[in-house]
């Protein structure tokens, strides 16, 4: 390997408020190489890499470029030392081509010739594998068409060292291999190759060296012929962290939601879920495996009643059989006219007959809990939104994706939040903040949140600690069916365990679990059957004890031509 | 193109705080205020030639200078702080209402109104209905463009907006209507009049701070406050736990409208006991600046309406005093106000210079400045 080296960074150090970021940080790249920059989420991977970019200033330290110190205050000064970054969100224009977003603020003083630029993208992607149309609009392009556009606009910019920000994270297996094919030719081609991530199998597969980071700080750098995927563990979390997920056998499992026919046309009149019908059975983990956007989303937020439906059907599978009937949902009459048709039995078994008592008797009867019913309640929730759905007695929680858009109030106290789900209990015009303070105390003990007290915002807690009040209060309200949309996403390995051990632990209560996951590992160790949908549609559900994950990432690419073929 | 590349760099950061201690906080806006005081006094000796520590001695004397002055200040700053809690539940909402002025102004002809065609009705009779009236009707008023904005997405700043002037119209209309001389001049009403309790003004004083505590206990412990915050936060995350946002615009603005319908009333009923277009003059939207400042709490706002009243009629005695124009009080309260929302600035954010060792490396010669010009060419 050519050791000449890069870029080389020298006790940088960076802080937001009394957060730091990076502390202390001295790090080399080579040219010529391949290198990995590791750690858990909020490590301060992404800050240390943004300095070297110019979208961040250190606060301390200095960057070397060639063996020169350089002060690189802008993405633009980036550029000029022949750094280029390639974010996780894409900043490209829809309705420009490949090729006008690569030319866009690219001002060389020449005139602007859209189909020399073309040649010249194409004669890039030739000499390093990437399959591009630099004439294709960016609308019409796939995620990881967007991304080698990016990848090429930095190329095209002559940047010589590469920094990819969880390149993988939007990308199939297969398109993270063929990323990968491209990365190690621009190796070859003595470029410096950055890349950030938390996979500890892609850091085996592509990178020279490992640089691993924790709380800030550069923990050690090693070459990866010379590592395994524990000790990089090791170096990343300080100690050895059991890496499997606990998956007892699901008993007692009961149909409880299914969904029959679903589809949906989103606002900008795109179907973004296509006759899907599934089954979500009382103690079992469904895992929705599919590319990101592929419809996981609108499909949760169909069954909590936010989005309007095309058609389809959701039925709930009300556990009621042998519970005590009460009046909480129903009135007098409809115990009567329930009575009448046969549907409660009293303790003894005998069927119940109201005919001769008076209302007294009955109240009496019922309040006592002495009439139960048949059967299971079955009820179609669709059109319903969510307060109907809770009047009628679903306990439904939903930890959605967008945890402080959508799941919690970030200016908000953990006590007010509690609140939100039970506000509206009683029938006082005043909230009763006893409660959901007592919740709050018993969450935040539990699930270990670190905050300064309860009545501290939850914006201003860590990603990790806002999910844990978020699925906490989802728990708290004793749900009977949770659905989780990426509940882990940005959390370090620490509290996406204690997240997949309080799914597990609800599975075992009995609650019909939906987690909506990325990471095909966690997914394969964590549900107990897997559906897999692809562009709103569902191309299979599979055994997750038995299925392996090839099989799962070609299910997440499965076009309509491939099923098409295969009838 | 490469000669003036050279970037203008400033010598500090600006960073965000995380967190101020309360005292701090407090101390800046001292600060600030002192500071403004002081900036006025020098403008005055420059302007006006009037002796910086008898500007604020006038300003002083102007608001608390005799019992007749502080009660004038009380029942004044009593109407802003009532217009100023109509409006704070909309705002906690986001809902951004700058109709307090027509929502004031529409409440005040219904209780006239009342007075009028209520001819021979006992006092209390004619008091209860004029307190009806006043605030269905500015109910009505809020709660149009609550209705177009739930239902149709309409943009609410405009909506209320426009419809001050329709309610100034109104007043117009019924001005002409109701004086037969063609006038447009109402005269003082001699019934309808709220009863005198020790001083004409307290009876209204009382009533506003009663509604401030009103309001402080709905916004903060209540389910109606609790859904009203939740809304303004996040409609996505109201939506999600079922709270039906059209139904919490509505109602908040029908509330909004009814307490603007209720200041309406006290002018009448307590104070002006008549109508004109001007009777409001302009409180309604100098109230957005008493509930924005307390940061739309109750309680602190009977702080800021009493400041900015305190600005108003301190800065009315050095125009009288001094013998200047009328414009320079509208002055001293700008330089004041924007002292104070300038203050905002520092309190959440810092300064941090930069050392000498960064300030020495130099920035590469091509800059974003250049590429663009380079572009242009």
């Amino acid at each position: 390997m050519n050791k000449q080296i890069a870029i080389e960074m020298k006790g940088v150090t960076k802080t937001f408020g009394s957060v730091i970021a990076n502390k202390n940080v001295d790090l080399e790249v080579y040219r010529g190489e391949i290198l990995a920059v590791l750690g858990e989420n909020g490590c301060g991977k992404t800050t240390l890499m943004n300095m070297i970019a110019g979208i961040y200033y250190p606060d301390a330290g200095s960057i070397f470029i060639d063996g020169k110190e350089a002060s690189i205050h802008s993405p633009a000064d980036a550029f000029s030392y022949g750094i280029g970054m390639i974010h996780q969100h894409f900043k490209l224009v829809d309705l420009f081509t490949a090729a006008e977003n690569i030319i866009l603020g690219n001002h060389s003083g020449e005139k602007y010739n859209i189909s020399k630029v073309s040649a010249e993208v194409r004669a890039i992607a030739d000499r390093y594998g990437f399959h591009i149309d630099p004439d294709k609009k960016i609308y019409d392009m796939s995620v990881s068409e967007k991304q080698t556009v990016e990848i090429i606009k930095v190329l095209y910019r002559g940047a010589d060292i590469l920094i990819l920000d969880e390149p993988s994270a939007v990308l199939t297996p297969q398109e993270t291999d063929r990323l990968f094919d491209v990365l190690r030719k621009m190796r070859e081609d003595g470029k410096s190759i950055i890349i950030i991530t938390h996979k500890l199998h892609e850091v085996l597969s592509i990178s020279d060296r490992v640089a691993v980071l924790r709380k800030g700080e550069h923990i050690g750098t090693v070459n990866t012929a010379e590592t395994t995927a524990e000790a990089l563990t090791e170096m990343m979390v300080g100690r050895k962290v059991e890496l499997n997920i606990d998956r007892p056998a699901p008993e007692n499992v009961q149909d409880r939601l299914i969904v029959k026919n679903l589809s949906m046309t989103n606002l900008d009149g795109i179907k973004v879920l296509d006759n899907i019908s599934f089954t979500a059975r009382s103690g079992e983990i469904l895992g929705i495996a599919g590319i990101a956007g592929s419809g996981q989303r609108e499909l949760l937020e169909s069954i909590a009643g936010l989005n309007p439906l095309d058609c389809g059907e959701i039925v709930f599978n009300r556990p009621k059989k042998n519970l005590p009937v009460s009046f909480y949902h129903k009135s007098l009459a409809d115990v009567k006219a329930l009575a009448a048709e046969g549907k409660f039995h009293y303790e003894d078994g005998s069927a119940v007959d109201f005919t001769g008592k008076t209302n007294a008797e009955i109240r009496a009867l019922v309040n006592a809990g002495k009439v139960l019913f048949n059967e299971d309640d079955v009820m179609n929730l669709r059109d319903k939104t969510p307060l109907q759905i809770r009047e009628v007695g679903v306990r439904l929680s939903f930890v959605p994706e967008d945890r402080l858009g959508m799941g919690l109030v970030g200016n908000m106290d953990i006590v007010d939040n509690m609140m939100l789900r039970s506000y509206r209990k009683g029938s006082s015009v005043f909230v009763d903040r006893k409660k959901p303070s007592d919740l709050a105390d018993r969450i935040v003990k539990e699930l270990e949140v670190a905050t300064p007290n309860t009545h501290t915002a939850v914006r201003r807690l860590s990603g990790g600690n806002v999910q844990k009040v978020l699925v906490g209060r989802e728990i708290a309200a004793a749900p009977v069916v949770l659905m989780a949309a990426y509940p882990v996403r940005g959390l370090d390995i620490n509290s996406s365990y204690t997240i997949y051990n309080l799914l597990t632990e609800q599975k075992k209560n009995g609650v019909a679990v939906v987690f909506v996951g990325e990471d095909l590992d966690v997914l394969l160790e964590l549900c107990d059957r897997i559906m897999v949908i692809c562009a709103g549609k569902i191309t299979g559900i599979v055994d997750g004890r038995t299925v392996t994950k090839e099989e799962v990432g070609l299910l997440m690419t499965k076009t309509d031509s491939d099923v098409k073929k295969e009838a | 193109m490469k000669e003036n590349a050279k970037k203008f760099e400033l010598p500090f950061h600006v960073v965000k705080r995380s967190t101020i201690p309360v005292w701090k906080s407090m101390l800046f806006r001292v600060i600030a205020v002192v500071a403004a005081l002081l900036l006025c006094s020098i403008l005055s000796l420059l302007m006006i030639d009037a002796n910086p520590f008898k500007f604020i001695v006038t300003m002083f004397d102007g608001a608390f200078g005799s019992s007749r002055r502080i009660w004038k200040f009380a029942k004044d700053a009593c109407v802003l702080l009532c217009i100023a809690l109509a409006i704070t539940p909309a705002f906690k909402m986001r809902f951004w209402n700058i109709g307090a002025e027509g929502q004031t102004l529409i409440g005040a002809l219904a209780a006239v109104a009342v007075v009028i065609h209520g001819k021979g009705l006992p006092n209390w009779l004619l008091l209860v209905l004029m307190f009806l009236a006043a605030i269905l009707v500015g109910a009505v008023w809020g709660g149009i463009p609550a209705v177009f904005k739930a239902i149709w997405g309409t943009n609410e700043t405009l909506f209320t907006l426009m419809m001050n002037y329709v309610a100034t119209g109104l007043v117009s209309y019924y001005l002409l209507l109701w004086t037969p001389s063609g006038s447009s001049v109402l005269g003082r009403l001699d019934q309808g009049h709220l009863p005198i309790l020790g001083h004409e003004y307290l009876l209204l004083i009382l009533l506003v701070l009663l509604l401030t505590a009103a309001v402080y206990v709905y916004q903060k412990y209540t389910k109606q406050g609790y859904e009203i915050s939740v809304v303004g936060e996040s409609e996505n995350t109201a939506n999600y736990i079922g709270i039906n946002v059209k139904k919490v615009i509505i109602r908040t603005m029908l509330i909004s409208g009814a307490i603007c319908g209720f200041a309406g009333f006290l002018i009448v009923g307590a104070l002006d006991h008549s109508v004109a277009v001007t009777s409001v003059g302009g409180m309604g939207f100098t109230a957005i600046m008493v509930s924005w400042l307390a940061k739309f709490n109750p309680l602190i706002m009977i702080g800021t309406s009493a400041f900015i009243t305190f600005l108003d009629q301190g800065a009315a005695q050095v125009t009288s005093t001094f013998n200047v124009d009328s414009a320079f009080p509208d002055m001293v309260v700008g330089i004041v106000l924007f002292f104070i929302i300038g203050c905002e600035f520092f309190i959440h954010y810092q300064l941090k210079f930069k050392t000498r060792e960064e300030a020495a490396i130099p920035a590469p010669i091509k800059s974003e400045k250049s590429e663009s010009e380079g572009g242009n060419a």
